[in-house]
Formats: C-alpha cells, sequence, structure tokens
C-alpha cells in the first residue's frame, strides 16, 4: 500500500478522529504524568527523588532488570535459532509454549512461584532450612521478571530469521565457517537492531512489571520496592506528587523506548530493504 | 516406537541444534513449564469440595462476570479505535503521522501501575477528563468505566500492530479493480478491503481479550476494587493470598491459568486456519 495524502472530506474526518483519540488517550496521559510530578515545583521534585525510598527502589529496580535481560536475551537468540533453522518434531510447540508467559495474568504467575519455592512447598522448606529466602526477596522479584519478559526477544526475532532464511549461514558452512563464526559473523549483524529493540522492549517490561513482583515481593518499604510497586505505595498513602515522580521516571523510560524502537527499525529497514516492524505484541507465526 | 517416526523433518545442516534446543528445552522446563504444573500439583492437592467451594464462592464468580465482561466490551472498543487509528497511519499522509506510530506503543511501553494511576487521575470528577462527565452524572475513576478503561488502554497496541502489516500489504489494485468495476467507496471498503482485513483484526482482537483478562496493575489503580463490583479476578486471587488463604488463592488461579492457556490454545488453532486461507 502506497501512502498518499488525503484528498477527500471524510478522509480528513477520519484522520482527525484519530488524532484525537490518540491525544485523549497517548498524549494527555503523558502530560498528566509530568505536570502532576512538577505539581510541588522543581525543589519537591528534587526532594522527592532524594527520598531513601525512591533511591531504594531505583536501586531494586536497575538490579532486577540488569539479571534478567541478559537471561532472556540469551533465551531469546537460541531459541529464535532453534525453531527458524531446523525443521524437527515439535518446533511449533516450541513457539507455543514461549506465548504462555504473555497469555497468563502476572498475577497467577507470581502465585506459581510462590508454591514452588516458598514455605507452602517441600522445596521452599528444604531452602528455608538452609537459611536461602527467595520468595518476599529479590531473587523472587527476578524470577518472576524473567518469568513474564521470556517472551519478547524470541517474538521479535523469530519472524525476522524467518523471512532472512538460512542461504547465508549455509554459504558461510560451505565455506569452512564454525557454528560460533557464523552466528558472530552473519546471523548477528542480520539481526543486530531486532536484537538490540528486544533488548529494549524486555527492559521496558522488566523494569515496569507489577503483577507477578507485587505476589512474591511481600512489599517491604526499602527492602522489596521496586519502583512500580512503590508508585502503588505511594499513592494508597495518598502521597500523589511523590508517587508521580516515581511514575515520571517510569514514563521517561517508556519513552526513550519508543523513541529507540523508531531508531532501530528504520536501521533494521535500510538493511533488509523490506519493511520491518518490531512486534513484540504479535503471536509469531511458525 | 513408530519405525516412520523421524525426530528431524530436514536433517539438520547448520551446527548449533544440540546446545539451542538443548537450553531452549530446559529454560522452558525450569522457568515455565515446572511452576505452572507445580500450581495445578498443589490445587490436586485439595478435595473436590473444597476446590468447588474456592472457585463458587459468590464473590468470586462476581469477579468472573466482571473480568470477562471488563474484557469483551474493551476489545470491541479498542477494535474499532485501534482500527481507526491504523487505517489512517498505513494509509494517509498527515503531519503527526510518525508521531502517532510511535505513542501508539505506549500503553506497551509504560508501567502498567504508572498507566493505572495516570488514568484514574485523569478522570475523577475533578480532573482533566472526568470533569466533562461529571455532569453527565458519569462515574469513571473508581468505578466500572474505569476499569474498561484500562483495558481499553493496555491493550490498543495489540490491535494498531496486528492490522497494521496486512494494511501496508494491500496492494492498491484491487481497489483500483473495485472502482473500475462501478463499485462504490463504501462496497469497495465493505467488500474487497475489509476481508481481507478480518484474520488480522481477529487476531489482534484475541490478544487484546486474552491481555484484558489477564490485566492486574492498571485495572486495580483505577477500577476502586469494591467487592461484587469491580473486583477482578486477578485482584481475588491477590485477596485470598492476603488472608494467607493459599490454597483458595491456587484454587481460583487455576481456573484463570487453564481458560487463559485453552484460549491460547484456540487462537493459535484459529490463526493458522485463517492463514492457510489466505
Amino acid at each position: 500500500m502506497t501512502i498518499k495524502r488525503p484528498t477527500l472530506v471524510h478522509q480528513w474526518l477520519l484522520i482527525a478522529l484519530g488524532i484525537v483519540l490518540a491525544v485523549l488517550m497517548l498524549v494527555v496521559p503523558l502530560v498528566l504524568i509530568f505536570s502532576q510530578a512538577l505539581s510541588g515545583g522543581w525543589s519537591l521534585l528534587a526532594q522527592n527523588l532524594n527520598e531513601d525510598f525512591m533511591k531504594h527502589a531505583i536501586g531494586l529496580t536497575v538490579l532486577t532488570t540488569l539479571a534478567t535481560v541478559p537471561i532472556n536475551l540469551v533465551f531469546g537468540i537460541l531459541l529464535a535459532w532453534c525453531v527458524t533453522h531446523y525443521d524437527f518434531f515439535g518446533r511449533r510447540l516450541l513457539t507455543t509454549l514461549v506465548d504462555i508467559p504473555y497469555a497468563t495474568s502476572p498475577v497467577v504467575a507470581g502465585l506459581c512461584y510462590l508454591v514452588v519455592y516458598g514455605l507452602e512447598s517441600t522445596l521452599g522448606k528444604w531452602l528455608y532450612g538452609h537459611d536461602i529466602q527467595l520468595m518476599f526477596a529479590w531473587p523472587g522479584i527476578i524470577m518472576v521478571t524473567v518469568f513474564v519478559t521470556s517472551p519478547y526477544v524470541a517474538r521479535i526475532l523469530i519472524p525476522l530469521m524467518q523471512a532472512q532464511g538460512a542461504d547465508e549461514e549455509i554459504a558461510a558452512l560451505s565455506l569452512g565457517a564454525s557454528g560460533w563464526q557464523i552466528f558472530r559473523r552473519v546471523t548477528l549483524p542480520n539481526i543486530k537492531w531486532a536484537l538490540l529493540y528486544g533488548i529494549v522492549i524486555t527492559n521496558a517490561r522488566a523494569v515496569g512489571e507489577f503483577g507477578a513482583v507485587s505476589v512474591v515481593s511481600g512489599t517491604i518499604m526499602n527492602q522489596t520496592l521496586t519502583l512500580p510497586l512503590l508508585v502503588e505505595q505511594l499513592n494508597n498513602d495518598y502521597k500523589t506528587a511523590a508517587a508521580f515522580t516515581a511514575a515520571a521516571l517510569l514514563a521517561c523510560m517508556a519513552m526513550l523506548t519508543l523513541l529507540l524502537k523508531t531508531v532501530m527499525e528504520w536501521r533494521q529497514k535500510r538493511r533488509d530493504d523490506t519493511p520491518a516492524h518490531f512486534s513484540p505484541e504479535t503471536i509469531a507465526k511458525p | 516406537m513408530n519405525p516412520s517416526f523421524r525426530f528431524f523433518r530436514r536433517p539438520p545442516v547448520l551446527p548449533g541444534f544440540t546446545p539451542s534446543f538443548g537450553f531452549s528445552v530446559l529454560f522452558l522446563s525450569l522457568v515455565i513449564l515446572i511452576p505452572l504444573s507445580a500450581l495445578l500439583l498443589y490445587v490436586s492437592d485439595m478435595t473436590w469440595g473444597e476446590y468447588w467451594q474456592a472457585i463458587s464462592d459468590p464473590r468470586v464468580v462476581q469477579s468472573y462476570k466482571v473480568t470477562v465482561s471488563g474484557a469483551f466490551y474493551s476489545t470491541i472498543i479498542v477494535a474499532g479505535i485501534g482500527f481507526v487509528l491504523a487505517w489512517i497511519i498505513s494509509r494517509y499522509d498527515f503531519p503527526g503521522r510518525r508521531l502517532i506510530d510511535a505513542l501508539v506503543d505506549l500503553p506497551f511501553a509504560l508501567p502498567t501501575a504508572v498507566a493505572g494511576i495516570t488514568l484514574s487521575a485523569l478522570f475523577v470528577p475533578t480532573g482533566w477528563l472526568g470533569r466533562w462527565f461529571e455532569p453527565l452524572g458519569i462515574k469513571i475513576s473508581y468505578a466500572y468505566p474505569g476499569l474498561v478503561l484500562a483495558m481499553i488502554f493496555t491493550s490498543l497496541p495489540f490491535i494498531v500492530r496486528s492490522l497494521q502489516p496486512v494494511l501496508e500489504d494491500l496492494e492498491p489494485e484491487f481497489e483500483e479493480a473495485a472502482a473500475t468495476l462501478g463499485a462504490t467507496r463504501w462496497q469497495t471498503f465493505w467488500r474487497v478491503l475489509l476481508p481481507s482485513l478480518v484474520p488480522a483484526l481477529i487476531s489482534g482482537a484475541s490478544q487484546a481479550f486474552i491481555r484484558s483478562l489477564g490485566e492486574f496493575g492498571a485495572v486495580i489503580m483505577i477500577a476502586g476494587n469494591i467487592p461484587f463490583q469491580t473486583e477482578i479476578t486477578s485482584l481475588m486471587i491477590f485477596v485470598r493470598l492476603q488472608e494467607f488463604n493459599y490454597p483458595a488463592a491456587a484454587a481460583i488461579a487455576s481456573v484463570v491459568l487453564i481458560a487463559s492457556l485453552a484460549l491460547l490454545f484456540l487462537l493459535q488453532v484459529v490463526q493458522g486456519r485463517l492463514l492457510r486461507r489466505t
């Protein structure tokens, strides 16, 4: 479909409707976040940012993300490679299984982990006996975040690697390249921008995960509150300006994510010369 | 074993099958399959009577109704909004097109808790948008419409991103042919364009629906969580956990889990069919 300039009245009306919807649904909420965060002036904003609970929540959120992203990056690459370069029994099943975290309610996910590693289970009691606490502590937060954000890298890579095919890799193999050399020199440059966006969106979802984390966190101030949990906690305590300060930090991260997506899609498009969309939202078609 | 069974449908050419397959299966088992099975195992320790009592409590049953109806209404509304946005982004060149295209992903990138407090602050009776509804006597934040609104917001990208590639791939020849044959614009849209968009629309809408059923952060911040009125099922699980009633929480969670897995597999099957047809 070629994009054309609208010429007729009903086309302009439709565009106007779309713009109004987009402004109301997407722009106004963003403006509200920052205006609320700044409602007490810059000094209050700085003061809120300097609070211990805020610094602690930022630290925990960064730790969670730093642990989650590399794990899911490795998993996403290996799974996408596996289902796009070999044809074997159960290939479709693997792509379906990776969609499970996205269809599962995050609260259910958190509860599953609580049942395995919490004090209700034999494993949990054994861990407790050995002084290892996973649930209601940071390791649990990382574990559920890994679960929730596991599909995204694979979902972005699978359609792209499928479209690119394996011809270049096979050519490299026939020229005597080793497996690692093929991946490093042929595959990686081809998927670079998509992979980077996979990292960016996994990061965004890991930072923002709420439901699963709230089940396993125990919401202990200065110990197990990530930024999204802090937003809720402060909001419940009627500390609106502080809640929106944390929200504004998260909104900055979200906007940076959108910006990076636009840039990376454009770079990947230039590389492949085909319209590329990174759609972590849509199901991968095996 | 069946002698005609072969693990590889085509013999692997490239190296690296064992590590990539092995790690993927290990990861999927450890991270996804074992915890989910553990929940079902945990529930299987309960007697049928206890299980039934936990999942058929009137407050819980009402939460199923609220969740499913909220997801249903929000999916219908968001399908309409998403259709308009996808349509104008992929067909017309207008100022701000790229910005809207980029912003469509905002609900996906923005943490749901932030979406929740922001929407609820917008739609309280004194809020920027809520004040227009207040004179009409419509309460949005801390009421059922707020819950639907939160679901609409969080599922918008699913519709737009499902439709967009299909809209961009539509060849103008079809429309031109229809026009040459004397079809009106409306007929062209209804008879030529819409049928080719239906599979993508169904796929996007099902994903939006599944997402809305599981949405937690955004909904609880705006819905007010009034028992029997705006409590969603995910919240009921949370409430049971806070009462330290783990078996009841697990029982409700097993219902949600089985329902969402069934929907996911149904979606995969339907999508496979629809794609093969086109």
